[in-house]
């Protein structure tokens, strides 16, 4: 049978309180909803969390077998560059990937795993990888501001060591119009919550699940856990009512955690309930948005392989508080900020793309290269082998750095140098096994630093040369979180 | 083994323009300005000169690319003129041009010119381009978001861990150091700097990249220095004192600074190279004992601290005790930034190499003024660019 073999998540490190937006835009709309959400670091997009949630999920495995990517969102930083081409360069899976961006709608999602499931049960695929990400914007002082958080999840499909099947699925398309962003537009909009609520949320997923259970011959009864995504705390609680769940079914929706995730939402619950279920578990996913998609997962003895399943408590813990809005407003740059003439030189001062496509291995993929007759890791990757008294010209292999950790050999923090979060900080790097380079640092504060600290490598957005359209990406150190 | 080039070039002639935040002057108006002065003292004529070098780093805010406003800017008649860039050994390598050259027979009587109009770039600290470019255009993706003095200050942490020295503890030796460099500013009436600084103000000034404050960061100015060079047997034609080139020499990394684990980002190892190979030109055997001055390139306190010990003045981790003993204070042992350095007469990067010569040119003949030191024969110049683990040095040495 064809389902989860692995899954990886993302969650930013910093979380603000919904009581900090209240404080900041309270003037304009009294609406507070409770908890915090999960926002974005100034140097990440949905394509960055989306390579971070599939790291996780590929980490210990051989990446060779992977030969689908898809990435669901509705905020991919570019109309048309493909967010999987970018993802798929990152994690380094080679040219020979099949490669699909899943988008415009919340439920796209499950949409993208039910076709991966698809391709993988007609043979067309043998091992596909989900990313999932999500980083919308609501309008300052909108209900949407509040709810919405960021994140990502990843899930690994195949037919091998599976730990949740498949099992079977339904789907109901609609073209309704509740939540919607046009092209060119930045900021959802939205009408009445009563309309969304009654003529959407609530019938879109009850019609799902209700044809799946049916075409399954089961009962809502006969499952663990009911995981379906929160538009609204309130409205979350009466629909677990109106599909009948006992407490124990509802899966946590995370909102008050982490916030709606958007596409991410019902399969962030999904691997918040793998994290808890035992063998012989019946799981039921739902989805929303433009309809719905509803999905049964069969838990299988396989789940007990998995070592590492705390990834979603992990998460949760690691996390800072946020506590300025306007820090928050800036780095989704809604509130422009003065960048002084040398950010606006640094970030306006020539892309040299070609040089991008040529070394798209060694740039995306930290993708350096090992000499053959001395064995020495090096980065960015050389022809003449850098160790003294080697120096072997055209015996390199290819070697990848995305996957190592390092020490901090030295650092400073740096007053002077531009940054959207000042400090800016960096350091030098020597990587487990050999290789040596200067990186950025993020997700850090400059006290918590000390020369030999363990670190690891995680993929951010560099800078955005508006000039010319371009978002470039890089990797940067951040304090080993394992 | 090539011979060098020992006692083969003189300089007869120098000219250095006040460095500083000069909004009222042009590039060309630097130029003319120390050539002026340079022909002048060397007592030729615009005519006279056969060939010229150029040293400019920064090509979109001061002269423009290339050679043209420059000879067309003192109306060279039409010889050869060449452009050097190297970073902030830029100065130091239309010296060297010059003087192979002239070594080489080819020419008779050559100018080298270095320049920089740095505060024209429009915002504190150096050009942003200056760095982006640095790693080439992969480092516009790879090299990440430094400045620098950040690049400096991660010497001064792997210092400070590596010889033991508390945060407070290593910040006070370099206080001393740039304490110091603004004492000789104030004795030069060219210098960008001249105001005494004390130590405690030095370390309680704000942190420009940890542990780095404002007062471990030299100028950024605009200035133009120049030479005059000829083959030292016809030297004593010109005037009756000129100074000899001893040693020019110049190591770039190799890569494996920056790429290889065995650096310990605690000296500079082009500085260290670059030395040795100036020793030997010169003939110097204990540097420490045979070097009269030195002007060293103290872009950041961090690095002329280093320097004493690539450069063979002080033991490994041992140069603190030499800067507590004022060993190269105006009135120590061995002068270090007599002219203020860069920390205080500034650093128009095209210029710096240049500007370090003159000052050794000055101390030589005894025409140093205020700040002139005991009966000096010979003088080291130490120009760097880049940063740590991935520069270009030059030493020369000059003398009688």
């Amino acid at each position: 049978m064809v389902g989860i073999t692995s899954y990886g998540l993302h969650i930013p490190r910093y979380r603000m309180s919904r009581k900090t937006i209240s404080a900041a835009m309270g003037w304009l709309s009294a609406a507070t909803l409770p908890g915090e959400k999960a926002v974005a670091n100034y140097d990440e997009d949905t394509v960055t969390m989306a390579v971070a949630a599939g790291m996780d999920c590929l980490r210990g495995l051989q990446r060779e077998n992977v030969n689908g990517l898809y990435f669901a969102t509705t905020t991919s930083p570019y109309l048309e560059r493909q967010g999987a081409g970018i993802i798929a360069t990152a994690l380094d899976l080679g040219a020979n990937v099949r490669i699909a961006d899943f988008a415009h709608s919340t439920k796209a999602g499950t949409t993208a795993l039910i076709a991966a499931c698809e391709a993988i049960s007609s043979g067309g695929a043998g091992c596909v990888l989900l990313c999932a990400s999500d980083c919308r914007l609501g309008k300052a002082g909108s209900v949407q501001e509040q709810a919405y958080g960021d994140a990502a999840a990843a899930v690994l499909l195949g037919k091998d060591k599976v730990i949740a099947t498949l099992e079977a699925c339904y789907s109901v398309s609609y073209d309704f119009i509740g939540t919607w962003r046009a092209a060119g537009e930045n900021f959802e909009r939205s009408l009445e919550d009563r309309f969304i609520q009654d003529e959407g949320y609530n019938k879109f997923i009850p019609e799902a699940i209700s044809a799946l259970l049916k075409k399954c011959a089961l009962s809502i009864k006969d499952f663990a856990k009911v995981i379906y995504p929160c538009i609204h705390p309130r409205a979350h609680a009466a629909l677990a009512r109106r599909l009948g769940l006992e407490p124990a079914q509802i899966q946590d929706p995370l909102f008050t955690s982490v916030g709606d995730t958007g596409v991410v939402s019902p399969l962030l619950m999904l691997l918040a309930a793998l994290e808890e279920a035992k063998a012989g578990d019946k799981l039921l996913v739902a989805s929303y948005g433009n309809g719905g998609d509803a999905l049964f997962f069969q838990v299988t003895d396989e789940i007990t392989r998995i070592t590492n399943r705390s990834k979603i408590k992990r998460s949760l813990d690691l996390k800072k508080e946020l506590t300025s809005y306007e820090k928050y407003v800036s780095f989704r740059n809604v509130l422009p900020i003065e960048k002084g003439m040398r950010g606006e030189e640094y970030e306006s001062y020539f892309t040299p793309i070609m040089r991008q496509w040529r070394e798209r291995r060694a740039i995306l993929a930290l993708c350096g290269s090992r000499c053959r007759r001395c064995g020495t890791p090096q980065y960015p990757p050389q022809r003449v082998c850098v160790k003294p008294h080697c120096g072997a010209i055209d015996e390199m292999e290819p070697y990848r750095f995305s996957d190592k950790r390092g020490r901090l050999f030295t650092y400073t923090v740096d007053n002077l140098a531009y940054s959207p979060s000042p400090p800016q900080i960096y350091g030098v790097i020597d990587f487990e096994g050999g290789g040596r380079y200067w990186f950025d640092l993020t997700d850090c504060d400059p006290d918590s630093l000390k020369t030999g600290m363990l670190v690891e490598m995680t993929f951010r957005r560099k800078y955005v040369d508006r000039g010319r359209g371009i978002h470039t990406y890089f990797w940067k150190a951040i304090p080993a979180r394992v | 083994m090539a011979e060098g080039i020992k006692d083969k070039v003189a300089i007869i002639g120098m000219g250095c323009t006040k460095f500083g935040e000069l909004w009222d002057k042009s590039a060309e108006d630097l130029i003319v300005e120390a050539f002026k002065e340079a022909i002048e003292d060397a007592g030729i004529e615009r005519k006279d000169i056969q060939a010229a070098w150029l040293g400019s780093h920064l090509d979109d805010i001061s002269l423009g690319r290339g050679v043209l406003m420059f000879s067309t800017t003192l109306k060279l008649p039409f010889i050869p003129v060449t452009r050097t860039e190297n970073f902030c050994a830029t100065g130091t390598e239309a010296l060297r041009g010059a003087c192979y050259a002239v070594a080489s027979g080819a020419y008779d009587v050559v100018l080298a010119l270095g320049v920089e109009k740095l505060k024209d770039i429009g915002y504190a600290g150096l050009r942003e381009s200056g760095n982006l470019n640095m790693e080439g255009t992969l480092g516009r993706f790879t090299s990440p978001n430094r400045t620098a003095p950040g690049a400096y200050a991660m010497m001064a942490t792997a210092y400070f861990a590596k010889y033991g020295l508390a945060p407070e503890e290593g910040k006070r030796t370099l206080a001393k150091i740039s304490s110091k460099s603004h004492h000789n500013g104030t004795l030069n009436p060219k210098a960008h700097l001249r105001r005494e600084v004390s130590v405690e103000e030095i370390m309680n000034a704000p942190i420009i990249a940890w542990p780095l404050g404002l007062y471990d960061c030299c100028g950024v100015s605009d200035g133009a220095a120049a030479a005059i060079l000829t083959r030292a047997d016809l030297a004593k034609r010109f005037r009756p004192d000129p100074v000899y080139i001893k040693a020019a020499q110049i190591a770039a990394t190799s890569g494996e600074e920056l790429l290889y684990t065995e650096y310990d980002y605690a000296h500079v190892e082009t500085t260290y190279r670059a030395g040795l190979a100036a020793y030997r030109e010169a003939g110097i055997n204990n540097p420490r004992q045979e070097l009269s001055l030195m002007e060293t390139h103290d872009c950041f306190s961090i690095n002329e601290l280093t320097q004493y010990e690539d450069l063979g003045i002080s033991p490994r981790g041992k140069a603190k005790e030499d800067v507590d003993a004022g060993f190269f204070n105006l009135d120590g042992p061995l002068p270090n930034q007599a002219d203020g350095g860069l920390k205080c007469f500034g650093h128009p990067i095209g210029a710096s190499g240049l500007r370090m010569a003159y000052e050794i040119y000055k101390q030589v003949q005894g025409k140093a003024g205020p700040r002139q030191i005991k009966n000096p024969k010979l003088g080291l110049t130490h120009n760097m660019g880049g940063t740590p683990p991935s520069s270009v040095v030059a030493v020369c040495i000059l003398g009688v």
